[in-house]
């Protein structure tokens, strides 16, 4: 077990806690930038999935995980970002900008869609996100002359000075800086009274505002930046697919996305990672086990949607902390060996503990 | 004479979405959850209908009452095995779980060979059938579904007012502790709250499978009936029934006078201009904020 003394308050703020941190991160660096060599390429484009949704996750679990507002409409930020990047990209301007442009507009959606995160809290913001995300997704449909409807609209693939990422291990480096670029970006703030503001409104709002933490303005940021990730996110998935159509950000995608924070653990930013790496894995596991079942099982078309409803419930009945939480219990064990306890990450049996006058 | 026909569609529309919203009410004021799973309910209590009569040849009534005391029996077991253990948990994880149950719910019954990927019609003796009113025509599903969720209100109304079931599960709906301090066997009315909800939303999918067809998909218009909860304010038994008829006029009307794509949008721009005016819905309580 290895034990941390703290002697100042630059130590506690480091990223890399201590020497293990920075042999393991270098090391999937490495794992990770030799890839595009080693892995054949359907397993690039899978990976480069990954990255993508990992970069829609870490904005989703600012919102959900960290600042502790859910929203089942965040496929519509993904939309809003895919198609001004589509359009843009369409007139001919440069990917760099029209990114931008893309994260600047999905941020100023989040903003209007915070608003009423500032009145209504739990289950009515859930609402109001809802129907948020389904005008949008009936927008996309219906203004033809911007986004196509539903046939849909094309996109070519980024440019950047000239040079065209049209191979897959070129988008793949593109999504990875972005990626690693992102998830720095989230750890920075995290640290930063910024985020620290954010922890504070997820654990008691009440305490948050008697500390001097400006509710309305950072709920509205937290959304901002979580939109504006989801839109980055949402531009690069329009660029891998190449076509982007109303029905693939539509109510279904949003849950998944929300899926994946859980499953992955909730408030901790190795959960959006392990949740997307998680999300993309199990359509190829499942169709992987379908050659192991009996066909009367194996070919029925539900079976997709029982195994994540059957994941899911699991998850949240055995282990509400996700795929991290499991990680980190299993470390403990190996780190503590003969002395691990039973009840070490036991969760606080809160029966009959009201929600309601919060 | 045109508006007053939409406006009794759009009635009998909003009596389905009234009575899948009161689900969420009864489960919501019970627990402090927010069911996801509704829509699932409610599409399951249809197939249990249709099993029961074209496979096993029950007649309509008591096939009507079968699936209606079975999807009950479920709801309790649901509670039961899922949800009890996760009670007094983030209202987050709550409503992942129940997205998951419906998850399963809508898969096993897509997994049914043959049976859960198609439509069915469910066979009722009041199909086809419609009345005239002058100018007026009246279908006969519209009518019942309309007389149907009167009945059921009536009867709520009547438990919750008038025995001592009810009572108690106002109690403890109001105060759980301070129920449980009273002998009031709060957990049971948990399960029994999931019961009723589970029931209440086999009826509705009993009404709405004559209008719509019997699929595997149509749990998915409880994503509808969510607005209809909101409008009438969350945890407000009578809300759930007069917001799911704001609901189901507005997306009738929208549907006729406005243009297209303003009708599946009309429930959540209500629900949107809702929340900006008045957050706590029609008939919804305010409760003062507590440290």
């Amino acid at each position: 077990m290895r034990f941390i003394f703290k002697t100042s308050y630059e130590q506690d703020l480091r990223l890399a806690k201590h020497g293990g941190h920075v042999f393991w991160y270098s090391l999937l660096a490495v794992a990770l930038v030799a890839a595009p060599w080693v892995a054949p390429e359907y397993w690039l484009a899978q990976l480069t999935f990954v990255l993508i949704y990992a970069i829609v996750g870490l904005g989703l679990m600012l919102l959900a995980g960290f600042t502790g507002l859910f929203s089942l409409g965040h496929a519509a930020f993904l939309g809003v970002g895919a198609y001004t990047q589509a359009v843009l990209t369409g007139m001919g301007w440069p990917f760099a900008l029209s990114l931008a442009c893309a994260a600047g507009l999905s941020a100023a959606v989040g903003v209007v869609v915070g608003l009423p995160a500032l009145r209504v809290k739990g289950i009515y913001l859930g609402m109001a996100t809802l129907s948020f995300g389904f005008i949008v997704e009936e927008v996309f449909a219906r203004w033809e002359s911007v986004t196509g409807g539903n046939s849909g609209k094309h996109l070519v693939p980024p440019q950047i000075a000239g040079y065209s990422f049209e191979s897959t291990e070129s988008f793949y480096f593109l999504c990875l800086v972005i990626a690693v670029v992102s998830t720095l970006a989230i750890l920075n703030l995290l640290r930063s009274p910024t985020g620290r503001a954010f922890v504070a409104i997820r654990d008691s709002e009440i305490s948050a505002q008697s500390m001097g933490i400006h509710l309305a303005r950072y709920k509205t940021l937290s959304f901002s930046i979580s939109a504006a990730l989801a839109g980055i996110g949402g531009a690069l998935y329009a660029h891998k697919l190449q076509f982007i159509s109303p029905d693939q950000f539509n109510i279904l995608q949003s849950i998944d996305l929300l899926l994946m924070i859980v499953i992955g653990g909730l408030g901790s930013v190795h959960g959006a990672f392990l949740g997307a790496i998680f999300l993309i894995s199990m359509p190829q596991l499942i169709s992987l086990s379908k050659d192991w079942l009996p066909t009367a099982i194996g070919q029925a078309p539900g079976l997709q949607a029982v195994v994540y409803g059957v994941v899911l419930i699991a998850f949240v009945l055995f282990e509400p902390m996700g795929l991290y939480g499991r990680w980190l219990k299993v470390r403990t064990w190996l780190q503590m060996f003969p002395f691990y306890r039973k009840g070490l990450f036991k969760r606080q049996k809160s029966f009959q503990k009201s929600d309601r006058l919060k | 004479m045109q508006f007053v026909q939409l406006l009794i569609s759009g009635i009998s529309q909003g009596c389905i979405y009234g009575l899948i919203a009161l689900g969420f009410v009864l489960i919501y004021k019970a627990t402090e959850t927010v069911s996801f799973a509704q829509g699932e309910l409610m599409m399951l209590g249809a197939f249990c209908g249709l099993a029961l009569m074209t496979v096993l040849g029950f007649p309509f009534w008591a096939a009507v009452l079968a699936s209606i005391l079975a999807m009950g029996l479920f709801g309790v077991v649901l509670e039961r095995a899922v949800i009890r253990p996760i009670l007094g948990q983030p209202a987050f994880s709550i409503v992942m779980l129940t997205i998951g149950i419906g998850y399963v719910l809508r898969g096993l019954v897509t997994m049914i060979p043959n049976i859960g990927t198609e439509t069915h019609t469910l066979p009722v003796p009041y199909k086809d059938l419609s009345f005239r009113l002058g100018a007026l025509v009246l279908n006969a599903e519209q009518l019942v579904v309309i007389a149907a969720t009167a009945l059921l209100c009536v009867l709520l109304f009547a438990l919750f007012r008038y025995s001592k079931l009810g009572i108690a599960m106002q109690a403890s709906s109001q105060n759980q502790l301070a129920a449980y301090y009273m002998g009031i066997p709060v957990q049971r009315l948990n399960g029994l709250a999931w019961g009723l909800a589970a029931a209440v939303a086999a009826v509705a999918g009993l009404l709405l499978a004559p209008i719509t067809f019997v699929h595997a998909n149509m749990g998915l218009i409880g994503l509808k009936a969510f607005p209809a909860a909101v409008v009438g304010g969350f945890g407000s038994l009578p809300g759930a029934i007069v917001g799911g008829l704001v609901i189901g006029i507005v997306e009738s009307l929208s549907g006729f006078y406005l243009p297209d794509g303003f009708k599946d949008t009309a429930a959540y721009i209500v629900v949107l201009i809702m929340l900006m005016v008045k957050p706590n819905g029609l008939f919804g309580e305010k409760l003062r904020k507590k440290v």
